[in-house]
């Protein structure tokens, strides 16, 4: 970039540098379960400019260590870079990026919808469709919980936003890899 | 055994024996610990000085420094050393007193979130919650700030914790299952290197701070040797490889010679050791070496191909991977023959662009005959520490470093008011060099106060201004890129009876001997008579006011369009 008076272009400012890999990437990261640690991985990725699409933490089978799954765009991010710079986390124990194929990636949607007493058993037809759960039911509304694949919770999205959608809510996508091999 | 007692047995298990701080509020149990402790303690004016002091000592001595402050403000006023250490790789571990824990979160006095305001600064923190963990603690921050690629690590005490009585015992072992540095190479990855700098036939060493950290100037200088390898280095390498050298390019860079980065710009093979390709060094990224395959050593992975993709990636030190590297091409028994070409266009450009500048008019000063003068009087064994401007600059080009760890500056962050602390630094750890600061007018002022502390010390640091009455750097730039619209450059430390502050008579306030030098002449002797007399000198040298650092190369631009 240019640090002279001449005015920018919004063209010029974008980043250039490092590979792309222009897909989808589900990040297991293996954390000391330790307070600030979230901060760290979340402060990392605000300083070098990383987007996260989605991101869980939970606890893993033992209570020392905790488990962040990520989700970013390899069009958009150098991955090669933030697992890299991840690494360099001393509380960051094991990054693993998940061959998709090699992967069990699941995530859990809460859907309420505007309903009437006729479009009720519409919605509850489709979430049957989608093996979804009908969680809450009241006169205006209708609550479905869907679990599945990212694709499969954004076409039920698509086909719920006819009948109203009031709110949505998305725990971010947990992965698992195939197999006896730990992730 | 006071948690603060189990500090002092910590830093002395640590082969600590001198830090730099300031007390406070919340860090006062740690000073009445300081008292009796026999670990000498530098009392600085402000907590900025004890951060690049500490700065300055670990870049002299190569062991890790250590900085106290107390917590709100004192923690504050470290965050640029803190951060300069962070962008240097400086070994730096910093001590920040917090607030009583039922405080936290509250707002009390002197509360300041230093973990969080910090945590993009540093290599690692440690907030201590369990007053049994701080001895572990401090052993694991001196573990991580000088190994692998070093960096700042800061420990915040509350202070009801540093009171607590703790059962001590001496840590020996330090167990961080998340920070394992690679450090041997892969031989496979030597090998391939090995073979492309027998292929390449116009190779440049292009070598960083990151060679002076891993120590391995040795193993540098025999490997480049051996293969009679032209070698420039960045601002941070400079002296890893002796300067002046037949094989010595100079500087890369901005501000680097014409036959640096020409050498890089026609190269065929880059070897880059422990540097991370700065805008500074590049110019131009995409038109960075455009011709030439890259090996890139270094011992932080994410540098490797951060900014260009490396052909032949290297994760390791540099004083382990060297060696083997040598090895391997010594097996390939290359003909120096191949280089003869190339070492002859590399003469070419020597010959036609040396270093240079207009010789100045009657008594006038030039600045950069101020730093030759430097050079000649101390006969290149002095330790340089360095503001940041075009003094610095200066600094870089014309004093030629014989070994490293004896050019000592701010070149990641670019730290005004760096110098002055530093050299304390450096001055406490090789108590027997001499130690000269080259500062600018405008630097100087950012971190003044700290010649108090040489006094108190007792410190016999040689303070050189080159004083143009100019932010000089800042003022080049709206020379050449801004239309000469000089917006809030001027200093008024030049001139006669109206220019202020008067640095001799300031010096004078100090009890530090202050001299005025105004005279090219006897620029030379009188330089001699003020570093020869016993004690500190401050030494307000006039110099040419618009001069200019050449060559340059401008902006977004490549390096073969270097101008000046």
């Amino acid at each position: 970039m240019v640090d002279t008076n001449e005015l920018l272009s919004l063209d010029d400012l974008h980043a250039a540098g490092s590979i792309r890999t222009g897909r989808k990437h589900v990040l297991s990261v293996l954390v000391e379960n330790k307070p600030g640690v979230l901060t760290r991985v979340s402060g990392l990725f605000t300083r070098r400019g990383f987007n996260i699409d989605t991101l869980s933490v939970g606890p893993t089978d033992d209570e020392r260590i905790s488990r962040i799954t990520l989700t970013l765009d390899g069009a958009s991010q150098p991955i090669d870079q933030v697992t890299k710079q991840l690494h360099k986390l001393i509380n960051v124990l094991k990054i693993k990026d998940l061959e998709p194929a090699e992967t069990v990636a699941r995530e859990l949607a809460l859907f309420k919808v505007s309903v009437d007493a006729q479009t009720r058993s519409e919605v509850r037809e489709l979430a049957e469709v989608f093996r979804g759960k009908v969680v809450d039911i009241g006169k205006r509304s209708i609550i479905v919980e869907i679990t599945g694949e990212r694709s499969k919770i954004e076409a039920f999205e698509k086909l719920v936003r006819s009948y109203g959608l009031v709110e949505m809510i998305r725990t971010g996508e947990v992965a698992i890899s195939r197999g006896r091999e730990e992730t | 055994m006071r948690a603060v007692d189990a500090i002092m047995e910590c830093l002395k298990a640590e082969g600590v024996d001198v830090v730099f701080g300031y007390p406070g509020g919340a860090n006062l149990p740690t000073y009445d610990a300081f008292y009796d402790a026999g670990i000498h303690h530098v009392l600085v004016r402000h907590e900025a000085g004890a951060g690049h002091a500490a700065e300055g000592y670990a870049k002299a001595t190569g062991k890790v420094g250590v900085a106290f402050g107390t917590s709100g403000p004192g923690a504050t006023n470290l965050v640029t050393p803190i951060m300069d250490a962070m962008m240097d790789s400086v070994p730096v571990v910093f001590f920040t007193g917090q607030v009583r824990t039922e405080l936290l979160g509250t707002d009390g006095f002197q509360e300041a979130d230093t973990i969080g305001i910090t945590m993009p600064a540093v290599k690692h923190s440690f907030l201590i919650t369990d007053p049994r963990e701080l001895p572990r603690t401090i052993h694991e921050a001196f573990h991580i700030a000088g190994t692998g690629r070093p960096g700042p690590v800061v420990i915040d005490l509350p202070m009801d914790l540093s009171k607590a009585d703790i059962p001590y015992e001496p840590v020996t072992d330090v167990h961080l299952p998340g920070y394992q540095p690679r450090t041997t190479g892969n031989a496979k990855q030597i090998r391939q290197a090995a073979r492309a700098l027998a292929a390449s036939r116009r190779p440049v060493f292009y070598t960083g701070g990151g060679v002076i950290s891993a120590g391995a100037h040795e193993e540098l200088r025999e490997l480049v040797r051996y293969g009679g390898f032209p070698i420039t280095s960045t601002l941070m390498g400079l002296g890893a490889y002796p300067a002046p050298d037949p094989q010595w390019l100079g500087m890369l860079g901005m501000h680097g010679t014409r036959t640096a980065n020409y050498s890089i710009d026609e190269a065929d093979l880059v070897v880059v050791i422990g540097a991370r390709f700065d805008d500074r060094v590049t110019g131009k990224l995409s038109e960075f070496a455009p011709r030439a395959k890259f090996v890139h050593i270094d011992v932080d992975p994410a540098e490797v191909s951060k900014n260009i993709p490396a052909h032949i990636p290297l994760v390791g030190d540099a004083k382990l991977v060297l060696p083997k590297l040598l090895e391997e091409y010594r097996a390939l028994d290359a003909d120096k023959a191949r280089l003869d070409a190339w070492w002859q266009r590399i003469r070419t450009w020597q010959e036609r662009h040396p270093l240079r500048y207009e010789p100045a008019e009657g008594t006038e000063i030039k600045p950069q005959s101020v730093v030759e003068a430097i050079y000649t009087v101390t006969g290149g064994e002095a330790i340089i520490s360095s503001d940041v401007g075009q003094h610095q600059m200066w600094g870089a080009q014309y004093y030629h470093y014989p070994e490293p760890r004896r050019w000592i500056n701010s070149g990641g962050l670019g730290t005004m008011g760096f110098g002055l602390p530093a050299a304390i630094g450096a001055q406490m750890g090789v108590p027997d060099r001499l130690n000269v600061v080259i500062t600018g007018d405008g630097s100087i002022q950012m971190n003044i106060q700290e010649l108090a502390t040489i006094r108190q010390e007792g410190l016999p640091i040689k303070v050189v201004i080159l004083n143009n009455g100019y932010l000089g750097m800042v003022r080049q730039w709206q020379e050449l890129f801004w239309q000469e619209r000089y917006s809030s450059v001027d200093m008024n430390t030049f001139g006669g009876e109206e220019a202020f502050p008067d640095f001799v008579k300031l010096a004078d306030a100090y009890g530090i001997r202050g001299v005025r030098l105004t005279d090219s002449t006897s620029l030379e002797d009188d330089l001699r008579a003020a570093f020869e007399a016993e004690g500190p000198a401050f030494i307000d040298v006039r110099v040419t006011r618009d001069e200019k650092v050449y060559p340059m190369i401008a902006p977004g631009e490549p390096a073969r369009n270097m101008v000046g």
